[in-house]
């Protein structure tokens, strides 16, 4: 079982965590990093969505064992990055959470994005962001905050 | 049956979190109690309201000697802005700078925090929040705003009427000044005024302007807590098995292949199905899914969605319960020179709130402690002390956010919180009490989980003569009933109709000469559910494509057949001209590619007091498939006491009908619910939204609501759009051209 860097936090969870818990319930039930939702469990929602090495992943479908050893695992409560911070500024000044459940999900997404993006097209974020579900329809928003923060970091 | 299997805990939640502090210490939150305990941010409630800081002068209001200014919200914030827009009230008639404000949800007690509108029940639902408060929340800033300023004329020997109050400061031509923290102490020391005058709305400095939601920040950092991320010491987390059939019950089960899973500790048989009790999810789902059971079926029902509609279609050729009756609208279609049919059919509709249901309880000997997106406190708490033998009042409902709901939290049988009452009380029953367990519904669980927006079938007829004006217009409905059978019958039904199964239809505001609505209510085995905007859900959409269909019979324009049949509705005239002309009705739309063909519809829709027009644009591709360009949409909601919020309901609430209108359906085989999660529900993802443009109607009327009403015009205007672009009426939802 890996030791893991959570938010660059040594964690290891190999004597009370069994290999085939996925990292959502690792991060939500073992480490109370609560910031992470289970909104599906089937990587269809994005409720769940962290960064694995930087990369986008839904946490609901990764299990612990197939974590690489010393795998770099960051959180919403985590998120320090220039992209997250834009991102988390431009969500606030626009007001874009409604509920607010999948809104840790859309903004890990949205961070990721401009992590490799900086001039997203709509078509870009369209492509980065449908794996994110939100009820509350507050995708106009997210697309007018994704911009704002691609602005912002131009 | 076999007995609950009792599995040992191998590591307690609370030696595991030693375990795992002692490598990642920094990273261990701990449990969320202290926080709780305090008067904490948003949506860490109940205990905290209680907890009075030096000036609370009334059930809303709390002024501590910090300065901060706590709102207490009598409703549940799910997302439509309730927090923001309750403080927002209070803050303008206290004249408090808004950074100074937070907002805290009430404890369940319906003698302070009933909604107004519900008689004496506690409760967030049907677009009241604002609408019902206004007035109460008027006089509660008002009158706490009169003993800061009666508490600084006494401190300062200065008459009351020279005094100002501005952004959270108290102050005097003097230059004495003061905060609101400074005063609280010697206003409590006030008397209560006995009446209060609220602002004049030219001195408004909050409402109408722009105000940041009180949830940003937490929402947007993943701070916010809700149910489901809440933490106890000793919790348990509890997932069950249900029966796939609507009816069905335990006739046995084997749980001794649980004893292989760690982390599961006890197994519960339910009225509902099988719980397993855990440390944690994992382990109460790999539990559950290694529980045996065999299902009894005999008072379960068998049949189909394909079923529940032939049987609908036959009922609708029977007059049903009158709804209205204005003339005789037979005899005028009977002599009309032309007469039009239609029939419409509405599928079951999850609600599908991105939380699925969830709920934590504490049953101990004093009471019961309830953790709750809590959206209907006294039906909640009346069921959970029944259950457990308790009196209501020693049920502490504490309202947490939540994540999602449009209806769905507020269960008129409190399902989703009976069951978790089900198990702490049979826990206490094996002499386990005083354990906090958390119920958690798996998606799946949610979406077959029943409480659906009802099955519909709608058959209308009108009569046009021979100028075109419609004589007669008769309008039948056939579908479940929402009501009958819960606390809310005696209030709802009458004459047996149920007043959500018609409303949208019966107040059909048409300047029609004859109009007739009946209802057929028959007995269903699938739960249904108040969604989104209850019986505009269907309503809106036979009424107004079917009255675009009767004015393309006439030759005429949607828009000017509207206008003229709304001649007494000054408010739909508002919002139509303003969405219409917004959108450029009447001028060409751009092209779309080779082989697309664009169209434009129209709809207006008043649900729960408010009016919403809304225009659509869509692109039809040779393929048939089709893309919904943009969305013009005007609402009518008297004072707009957050525009921004406003604007967030109109497009969330376009977002949500359209997800319905392009796929919405929960079907039924063979008793069993065929959808399960987002695979096979699917719901509106990004690259399906439009642009949306939102339009207020200027106005100087008591707010109405605004979480609703958007969600109805949608569907409609889509429906007409696409019969602009295409020829083609589409009377099925959801909306599939191919």
């Amino acid at each position: 079982m890996p030791i893991l860097f959570v938010n660059k936090e040594r964690v290891d969870v190999s004597s009370s965590v069994p290999g085939d818990t996925p990292l959502l319930w690792v991060l939500r039930d073992s480490l109370d990093l609560t910031g992470t939702k289970y909104g599906c469990g089937m990587a269809l929602c994005g409720a769940c969505t962290v960064h694995v090495e930087g990369q986008p992943v839904r946490a609901c479908q990764t299990p612990l064992s197939s974590l690489k050893q010393g795998a770099d695992i960051t959180t919403i409560e985590g998120l320090t990055s220039k992209e997250g911070a834009a991102v988390q500024a431009a969500w606030i000044r626009l007001d874009v959470p409604q509920c607010g459940f999948c809104q840790s999900g859309q903004v890990m997404s949205a961070a990721a994005l401009l992590a490799r993006n900086r001039r997203p097209t709509d078509a870009d974020i369209d492509a980065a962001m449908a794996g994110n579900l939100c009820r509350c329809a507050t995708y106009v928003r997210i697309r007018a905050a994704i911009k704002e923060a691609a602005r912002a970091l131009a | 049956m076999n007995a609950p299997a009792v599995v040992n805990l191998s590591r307690s939640r609370r030696a595991f979190l030693k375990a795992g502090g002692a490598a990642g210490a920094g990273l261990l939150l701990g449990v969320h109690v202290p926080a709780l305990a305090q008067a904490g941010g948003p949506g860490r409630a109940g205990a905290a309201a209680q907890s009075a800081p030096p000036f609370s002068p009334n059930a809303f209001v709390r002024i501590g000697r910090d300065n901060t200014v706590t709102v207490v919200s009598k409703h549940l914030e799910m997302g439509q802005g309730a927090y923001t827009g309750l403080a927002t009230i209070v803050a303008d008639e206290l004249d408090a700078a808004w950074d100074q404000v937070r907002v805290v949800g009430a404890p369940a007690d319906a003698t302070r925090y009933n909604n107004l509108f519900w008689g004496a029940a506690q409760g967030t639902g049907g677009s009241t929040a604002i609408a019902n408060s206004w007035d109460q929340l008027r006089n509660a800033g008002a009158a706490a705003r009169a003993m800061l300023v009666a508490a600084a004329a006494k401190r300062w020997n200065v008459p009351a009427g020279e005094i100002r109050v501005s952004a959270g400061v108290v102050s005097h031509r003097t230059g004495r000044r003061a905060t609101f923290g400074e005063l609280a102490e010697a206003a409590a020391a006030m008397p209560a005024p006995g009446s209060v005058t609220p602002k004049d709305p030219k001195d408004f400095v909050h409402i109408g302007g722009h105000v940041p939601r009180t949830d940003s920040r937490a929402k947007s950092t993943g701070t916010a807590l809700f149910t489901q991320d809440l933490h106890l010491p000793g919790m348990l987390t509890a997932v069950v098995l249900h029966p796939p059939r609507f009816g069905a019950r335990v006739r046995s089960f084997d749980a001794s292949g649980l004893r292989g899973v760690p982390g599961v500790r006890t197994v519960l048989e339910l009225p509902t199905g099988i719980a397993v009790l855990a440390n944690g999810f994992w382990a109460a789902k790999k539990g559950r899914d290694a529980l045996k059971v065999e299902w009894n079926d005999s008072r379960a029902w068998r049949g189909s969605t394909d079923d529940v509609m032939a049987e609908y279609r036959e009922l609708a050729a029977k007059p049903g319960k009158v709804a209205r009756a204005d003339g005789d609208a037979a005899k005028a279609i009977a002599g009309a020179s032309r007469t039009l049919e239609a029939t419409f059919e509405f599928p079951y509709l999850a609600h599908a709130a991105m939380e699925p249901m969830n709920c934590v309880m504490r049953l101990s000997d004093a009471g019961c402690e309830v953790w709750n997106g809590e959206q209907f406190q006294t039906g909640d708490q009346a069921a959970v002390a029944k259950l457990t033998g308790l009196r209501p009042e020693q049920v502490t409902i504490n309202m947490l956010y939540a994540g999602g709901s449009f209806g769905r939290r507020a269960n008129p049988h409190s399902d989703y919180v009976v069951e978790c009452a089900e198990i702490v009380a049979r826990l206490a029953k094996t002499g386990t009490r005083n354990v906090p367990v958390k119920l958690v519904w798996t998606r799946e669980d949610d979406m077959r989980g029943g409480y659906y927006r009802p099955m519909y079938l709608h058959a209308l007829k009108a009569g046009l003569d021979a100028g075109g004006e419609i004589v007669g217009w008769q309008h039948r409905i056939v579908g479940q009933s929402i009501i009958e059978g819960t606390a809310f019958e005696k209030a709802i039904v009458k004459d047996g109709v149920d007043g959500t199964s018609v409303e949208g239809a019966s107040n059909l505001p048409y300047a029609i000469p004859a109009i007739a609505v009946d209802l057929h209510s028959p007995i269903g085995w699938v739960p249904v559910q108040w969604w989104r905007s209850v019986g505009s859900t269907h309503t809106a959409f036979s009424t107004e494509t079917f009255l675009d269909e009767l004015a393309a019979a006439a030759g005429r324009d949607p828009l000017a057949v509207r206008r003229a049949l709304l001649a007494k509705h000054p408010r739909h005239l508002a919002a139509l001209d303003l969405a219409a002309r917004s959108a450029g009705w009447g001028t060409p739309l751009p092209a779309g590619k080779a082989g697309a063909r664009r169209g434009r519809g129209l709809a207006v829709h008043e649900s729960f007091g408010t009016v919403v027009a809304q225009v659509v644009e869509v692109t039809v591709r040779p393929d048939s498939s089709y893309s919904v360009d943009r969305v013009t949409c005007a609402v009518e909601c008297g004072i707009a006491v957050n525009p921004d919020v406003v604007r967030a309901q109109m497009e969330g609430g376009i977002g949500y009908g359209l997800s319905a209108a392009l796929h919405g359906a929960i079907t039924v085989a063979d008793g069993a619910v065929v959808q399960s999660n987002f695979h096979d529900y699917p719901v509106l993802r990004i690259d399906e939204m439009p642009a949306v443009d939102v339009h207020i109607v200027p106005s100087r009327g008591r707010p109405t609501g605004v979480g609703e009403p958007a969600t109805p015009v949608i569907a409609p205007a889509l429906a007409n759009a696409l019969f602009a672009a295409t020829g083609r009426r589409l009377r099925t939802l959801p909306l599939r051209l191919g």
